[in-house]
C-alpha cells in the first residue's frame, strides 16, 4: 500500500534546475531500497514558489524540500521515506511570530498565507499527465452539469453574472464575448472557440504554468464555451517556446478523447466538440486576436481592421470567440462553485482573482494568485518577500511593453482593472517585475521600445514608423545627447501612436515611456540635463573614477585597461583618464581593493 | 528582428528532402497549412533554407515570396543554421533587470559573434531570445538546451571554455 505520496514540480522552472533528473534518480532509489510499493512519486505542475526550486513536498506530513539537488535524493530516500526522519538541511523554514525559523509546510508560508487559488487551484496538486486525478478533483463535472442541466443561454448568463473579465490584459468581459458570438450570426455553418496561449509579455509565465499544471481545466471549458456559443471546433494557439505545455496539452487531449470527454458525443448528450492545436512561432503581435486567427489562417500575424469584430467574422472567416489561458481555466469553476462564490472576491469591478509572474529584483520570484483589490504592497512584501539585498523599491512594472510602471506612492492602490488604467499601468496578462534603486527607468522605457519595434509586424505606420523614431530618441538621450525638447517630442510622438495605431500592439507601445515620464521624469531630466544616469546602468553617462584612499597603487587596472586610460607609479594612486576611458568595466572587475567607482 | 540570409552552404540529403515531402503530404488538407509544414520543415533541417522554401513552394503552389514573407515574420523561424554551440541569452524582462544584458555583450565579446548570427565555421551562434520561463532563476541562458542560470557576466569565460 502507499503511505506516503512525493510530489516534484515539473513546471519549466523546476526543470530547469534538474526536477526530472531528481525524479528519475529518487525512483530508482526507491526502487533500489524496496519501497516502490509504499513509496510514490507524483509529477505535478509549478508550485509557484520558483526562486526555491527545484520544489518536493512530501504527504501525508506536507513537508517541503526546496532548492533540492540530485545528490540530495539518496538521502531523503535513505533518512526520511526509509527511517521517517525528514532531512532537516533542505526543509523548508520560515520565520514565525517569534522571530524564529520554524519548518513550515508549503500552505503555512508567508508566500502562500494571502494567496487564494482559483484559476491555479491544481497546479502542483494533482499530475497533469494522468486525467483520472484531474477527474477524482471535480474535472469535467463542470461540463457534465452544462450539457445535462443548462441550456446555452444559462451558460452564458451565468458566466456574464460573475462579471469575470478576458484575464489576457484588455478586460473585456468574458460572458459578453459569448452571447455576441452566440446571437449576432445565427445561421453561421461553423463557429470557432479559441484560446490564446501565446504568451508573448517577456517576464510572464502565468498561461504556461496553468497549461503545464492543469491542461485539462482550459480543454473542459473550451468545450463549455462551444456548448454556449454553439462551435463544435476548438483551437488552442500556443508558443512553441513552451515544449513542456505543448507536449502535456497533447497528452490531456488524446487522453480526453479516449473518455469521450471531447469529441463526437460528449456525455451521450450528442454534443459534439473537437480540439486542435496550433503553435504560434515567436512574434509577440499574434497576441492581439485578429493577429492571432492570421496565423491560425498560415499567414504572417497581421492584424486585421476591425469591425467586423471576430463574432462575426473570426477565423476563416467564421464567428469566433478568442479567450486567454487564465480567463478559461477560471469557468468550470464558476460552473461549479456558483455566481455568489466567484462575486464574493474581487472588487466593485473586477471579480475573482488574478494571477501574476512575479519576477525582478524580488526575494520570491514565483506565480502567486490573489483575489482582485489585493495591494501592490501586499503582494510585493508580504506574498513576495520583499527586495534582496536590503535595497529600496523603485517601481514595478506590470503589463510588459504594453503596461507602465507602478512607483512607491501607488503600492497602496487596490489592483484591479480601473485602478491600473488609472495609475498610468495596465492589469496586462499579470507579469509583474520588480524594480530597486539600481534599475534605470530610462533603460527598462527603452528595453521595452526596443522590444515593440522589434515585435511591430509593420503594417501600419504609427507603430512601424512611430515607435522607431521614438527608439533613437532614447537612444540619444541615453548616448549622453538628449536635450529637454527631446523629451516634450518624445511624449507628443507617444500620443500620436496610441491613438494612430491600427492594434492594440501599437495603441500601447508607448507606454512604458509615457508612464515613466510621468512618474519618474526625475531620471530623464538627469540624462538629458547633467548627463549622468543615476542608477548607473546606461554606459555612455558614466564615468569610472578611482578613490584616492582606496588606491594602493598595484597597477594591475592600469596594465589591463585595453586603451591604456589609467596612469600611475607603483603604489601611487592612479588616475583615469575620461577623454581616453571606453568605459569597459574591466579595471573595475580587476580591481581587488574596491577602489574603482562608476558614477 | 531583421534577419539575415545564411551564406552556409545547403548540405540538404535524400532523406531529409523524403521527410519534407511526406510533411507536406500529411498536412496537404490543414486549413492553415504553411505554418505547421514550416515548423516541420525547420524540425527536419535545423533551418529554413531558400532551397527548402523552393520545395514547399513547389509542392503546395504558394508562391515563394508568401513563404519567404512568413518565415521572416515569425522570430522562430531560423534562415541560418545553428551552431554546433548554439547559445541563447535570455533577454526576457527578469532576466534583463537582472542585468543578462550585460552576459550577452559578454558572450559577443568573447566570441566575435553578434547576436542573431553564427560564426563562419558553423562552429558558434548567439541568440538573444525571450522569456524561456525559468525566471526563478534569472538571468539564464542555454547552450544545446542546458540550462545555465543565477549568472553574472564573469562566469561567461568559465562556462564557454567547457564548449571549446
Amino acid at each position: 500500500m502507499v503511505r506516503t505520496h512525493v510530489l516534484i514540480c515539473g513546471g519549466t522552472g523546476c526543470t530547469s534546475s534538474k526536477s526530472e533528473e531528481i525524479m528519475k534518480v529518487m525512483e530508482a532509489e526507491i526502487d533500489a531500497k524496496g519501497l516502490s510499493e509504499e513509496v510514490k512519486v507524483v509529477k505535478t505542475g509549478c508550485f509557484g514558489l520558483c526562486a526555491l526550486g527545484p520544489i518536493m513536498i512530501v504527504y501525508p506530513e506536507g513537508t517541503f524540500y526546496h532548492s533540492v539537488k540530485v545528490e540530495d535524493v539518496a538521502e531523503i530516500v535513505e533518512e526520511h521515506f526509509l527511517k521517517g526522519r525528514p532531512v532537516e538541511r533542505i526543509v523548508y523554514h520560515d520565520k514565525g511570530d517569534d522571530d524564529v525559523h520554524h519548518a513550515t509546510s508549503l500552505s503555512e508560508t508567508a508566500f502562500y498565507k494571502k494567496q487564494k487559488r482559483v484559476a491555479l487551484r491544481n497546479c502542483g496538486v494533482i499530475n497533469p499527465e494522468n486525467i483520472d486525478e484531474y477527474i477524482a478533483n471535480d474535472g469535467y463535472q463542470a461540463l457534465g452539469k452544462v450539457l445535462t442541466e443548462m441550456t446555452p443561454e444559462q451558460v452564458i448568463d451565468t458566466v456574464l453574472a460573475s462579471g469575470l473579465r478576458g484575464r489576457g490584459g484588455a478586460g473585456f468581459p468574458t460572458g459578453r464575448k459569448w452571447s455576441l458570438a452566440r446571437t449576432l450570426v445565427p445561421d453561421a455553418d461553423q463557429k470557432y472557440v479559441c484560446c490564446n496561449a501565446d504568451e508573448g509579455d517577456p517576464g510572464a509565465f502565468m498561461d504556461r504554468s496553468i497549461l503545464e499544471g492543469d491542461p485539462h481545466a482550459v480543454i473542459e471549458a473550451m468545450a463549455i464555451a462551444g456548448y454556449a456559443i454553439g462551435a463544435t471546433q476548438g483551437y488552442i494557439y500556443v508558443r512553441a517556446e513552451y515544449p513542456i505545455a505543448i507536449k502535456r496539452l497533447e497528452i490531456a487531449i488524446a487522453q480526453a478523447k479516449e473518455y469521450g470527454l471531447l469529441g463526437d458525443n460528449i456525455f451521450g448528450t450528442g454534443f459534439k466538440f473537437d480540439l486542435k492545436l496550433r503553435f504560434g512561432a515567436g512574434a509577440f503581435v499574434c497576441g492581439e486576436e485578429t493577429a492571432l486567427m492570421t496565423s491560425i489562417e498560415g499567414n504572417r500575424g497581421e492584424p486585421r481592421p476591425r469591425p467586423p469584430f471576430p463574432a462575426v467574422k473570426g477565423l476563416f472567416g467564421k464567428p469566433t470567440i478568442l479567450n486567454n489561458v487564465e480567463t478559461y481555466a477560471n469557468i468550470p469553476q464558476i460552473i461549479l462553485k456558483g455566481v455568489d462564490w466567484f462575486t464574493s472576491m474581487g472588487t466593485e469591478t473586477s471579480k475573482g482573482t488574478k494571477v501574476f509572474a512575479l519576477g525582478g529584483k524580488i526575494q520570491n520570484t514565483g506565480l502567486v494568485e490573489v483575489p482582485m483589490g489585493t495591494t501592490l504592497r501586499e503582494v510585493i512584501y508580504d506574498i513576495g518577500g520583499g527586495i534582496p539585498n536590503g535595497k529600496k523599491f523603485k517601481a514595478a512594472q506590470t503589463g510588459g511593453p504594453s503596461g507602465g510602471c507602478i512607483t512607491p506612492e501607488n503600492l497602496d492602490v487596490p489592483i484591479d482593472f480601473e485602478n491600473l488604467m488609472a495609475i498610468g499601468s495596465m492589469m496586462g496578462s499579470g507579469g509583474l517585475i520588480v524594480m530597486d534603486e539600481d534599475s534605470c527607468m530610462v533603460d527598462i522605457a527603452r528595453f521595452f521600445l526596443e522590444f515593440t519595434v522589434d515585435e511591430s509586424c509593420g503594417k501600419c505606420t504609427p507603430c512601424r514608423v512611430g515607435t522607431k523614431r521614438m527608439l533613437e530618441i532614447l537612444d540619444k538621450i541615453i548616448a549622453g545627447n538628449g536635450t529637454l525638447e527631446d523629451i516634450d517630442k518624445l511624449e507628443e510622438l507617444a500620443n500620436y501612436i496610441k491613438s494612430a495605431s491600427l492594434c492594440g500592439l501599437g495603441q500601447t507601445a508607448p507606454n512604458p515611456v509615457l508612464s515613466t515620464l510621468r512618474y519618474l521624469r526625475d531620471e530623464y531630466i538627469a540624462q538629458v540635463v547633467d548627463k549622468k544616469c543615476p542608477a548607473g546602468v546606461c554606459k555612455n553617462l558614466l564615468q569610472y573614477k578611482i578613490i584616492e584612499d582606496k588606491c594602493k597603487g598595484c597597477t594591475l587596472c592600469s596594465r589591463k585597461c585595453p586603451v591604456g586610460a589609467i596612469s600611475g607609479t607603483v603604489k601611487n594612486p592612479h588616475v583615469i583618464d575620461p577623454a581616453k576611458c571606453v568605459k569597459c568595466g574591466v579595471c573595475m572587475s580587476t580591481c581587488k581593493f574596491g577602489a574603482i567607482i562608476k558614477e | 528582428m531583421k534577419k539575415k540570409l545564411t551564406s552556409v552552404t545547403f548540405r540538404g540529403t535524400p532523406e531529409q528532402e523524403a521527410a519534407l515531402l511526406a510533411v507536406i503530404e500529411k498536412h496537404r488538407d490543414t486549413p492553415g497549412l504553411l505554418m505547421p509544414i514550416l515548423q516541420d520543415a525547420q524540425e527536419i533541417y535545423g533551418y529554413l533554407p531558400v532551397e527548402v522554401m523552393q520545395i514547399i513552394a513547389k509542392e503546395t503552389g504558394h508562391p515563394i515570396e508568401e513563404i519567404f514573407g512568413v518565415a521572416s515574420f515569425y522570430s522562430q523561424f531560423s534562415l541560418n543554421p545553428k551552431g554546433e554551440v548554439a547559445i541563447a541569452v535570455c533577454l526576457g524582462t527578469a532576466c534583463y533587470v537582472k542585468g543578462s544584458g550585460e552576459i550577452l555583450d559578454k558572450i559577443v565579446e568573447i566570441l566575435g559573434v553578434s547576436a542573431g548570427d553564427t560564426s563562419a565555421d558553423g562552429k558558434y551562434s548567439v541568440d538573444a531570445t525571450r522569456c524561456i520561463g525559468a525566471c526563478g532563476l534569472a538571468p539564464v541562458l542555454t547552450i544545446n538546451n542546458e540550462v545555465y542560470g543565477r549568472l553574472t557576466a564573469a562566469d561567461m569565460a568559465g562556462i564557454l571554455k567547457q564548449y571549446q
